[in-house]
């Protein structure tokens, strides 16, 4: 268990997926405008995250590893993902359409998203076992959550100041994001010293 | 316009005017994470380069035959049979450089510049111009990768690819290699060009990503469209 909270709170903190390890930076730059969008986004990645790991796992371990096929990882990870994608999409539709309302017009935007794909691959190089991948899939798509919510915050701050020309729109949003992250150095050692 | 001046504009196009990087804003992820060095900003040039110019080239071929509504997962399979040619190739012949880009490279599969560029030029021009297209985006990418890198080697480590720089090497700021680092020298880079341009870019009139040459463009309007009406 306290292996299972390490690997989450490594996950959020220290390797966070959009400050440090740069995935899922095109959702983070632009749909953190608003923070309802920004939370609904994040809840969407961290549900297919999720999803995507516990389908993906097996594939590998089940499928391409005893059949010799790893090298097929790539194109058979990103077509799990994309049909997982639409068949979410389309039973969230059927059976629980508050949900889907809530979070449908994110799913499309969340198959080519790099954190979905990466998740699912950094798990397998890593060495995870199935519970664990859950954990950090979990972990990691809080991570996004987390980043996505205090820079939806950082925003909207920005929102009221006037830059110069040269760096309106992108790029100071760009150097805002660097100071977040900077924020983002604070937990470095913080878990492992907690849980280690 | 004569067919010669056609073919040349889709070359350089990519390399400044509609930069993937600095003024289209595709492919950010790879960007910031591969330029902490140079050695590292070439070797994910050149592979997403070879990608994009296949992919371009076969995605023109087949856009007769693919259907519209399943053009997007075809696209993805396209490019995902190039990006795992391209990691195999890369792991047997530079095994250094694997283990440096680590899962950035099976990470082309996502990146929206190669993606973008099957929905916006391979699937509606000829072979050869969607080949020049590919070789002008690949190394617009390419360059603006190394541009970061040199600034983030430089005066973050003290190198270049490498060899150590006498008097920086004394001052270095190590903060740039890290993460914040790439953020804020992106940031710097763009608005840069936009100087450049004198704000002609569209990434200066629009507070936006690239959205026209992004897969995601319809999903992202529709999010807007619901803001707009809330």
């Amino acid at each position: 268990m306290r292996h299972i909270i390490f690997i989450i709170m490594a996950a959020v903190f220290v390797n966070n997926y959009v400050l440090q390890q740069f995935l899922g930076i095109c959702p983070f730059l632009g749909v953190s405008k608003k923070l309802d969008q920004a939370s609904g986004m994040s809840i969407a990645v961290i549900f297919v995250m999720v999803l995507a790991t516990a389908v993906t796992w097996p594939i590998q371990k089940f499928l391409l590893d005893p059949n010799n096929m790893g090298y097929l990882q790539t194109v058979v990870f990103i077509l799990v993902i994309a049909a997982l994608v639409q068949l979410v999409e389309i039973i969230l539709k059927r059976y629980i359409p508050s949900l889907h309302k809530a979070l449908g017009i994110y799913l499309p935007l969340i198959t080519t998203n790099c954190a979905v794909l990466g998740v699912t691959i950094l798990n397998i190089t890593e060495g995870y076992g199935f519970g664990e991948s859950i954990a950090n899939a979990f972990g990691s798509g809080l991570g996004f959550f987390l980043a996505m919510v205090l820079f939806s915050g950082v925003r909207s701050r920005m929102e009221n100041c006037k830059p110069t020309k040269s760096f309106e729109g992108l790029p100071i949003t760009l150097v805002a994001a660097s100071i977040t992250a900077m924020s983002f150095f604070g937990f470095t050692g913080v878990v492992e010293t907690l849980l280690g | 316009m004569s067919k010669q001046n056609g073919a040349l504009a889709n070359l350089t196009k990519g390399i400044l005017k509609e930069n993937p990087v600095l003024v289209l804003v595709l492919g950010t992820c790879p960007t910031l994470a591969t330029s902490t060095s140079v050695v590292n900003s070439i070797g994910m040039g050149i592979a997403a380069t070879i990608v994009l110019i296949c992919s371009n080239a076969i995605i023109s071929l087949l856009r007769k035959v693919i259907p519209d509504s399943v053009r997007i997962p075809c696209y993805i399979v396209v490019i995902a049979g190039f990006v795992s040619v391209v990691q195999m190739l890369v792991q047997a012949f530079v095994p250094d450089l694997y283990d440096a880009l680590g899962v950035y490279l099976p990470l082309i599969v996502v990146n929206c510049i190669i993606l973008g560029r099957a929905e916006m030029f391979a699937s509606k021009n000829g072979v050869f111009a969607s080949i020049l297209d590919g070789v002008g985006m690949g190394l617009g990418f390419t360059l603006a990768l190394l541009l970061m890198a040199t600034v983030r080697e430089v005066f973050g480590a003290g190198t270049f690819a490498g060899i150590t720089i006498p008097v920086i090497s004394e001052f270095t700021i190590p903060i740039l290699t890290q993460a914040p680092g790439g953020f804020f020298v992106f940031g710097l880079m763009m608005a840069l060009v936009i100087k450049i341009t004198h704000g002609k870019t569209r990434a200066a009139k629009k507070d936006d990503l690239g959205c026209a040459g992004c897969v995601n463009a319809e999903a992202c309007a529709r999010i807007r469209k619901e803001e707009a009406e809330a």
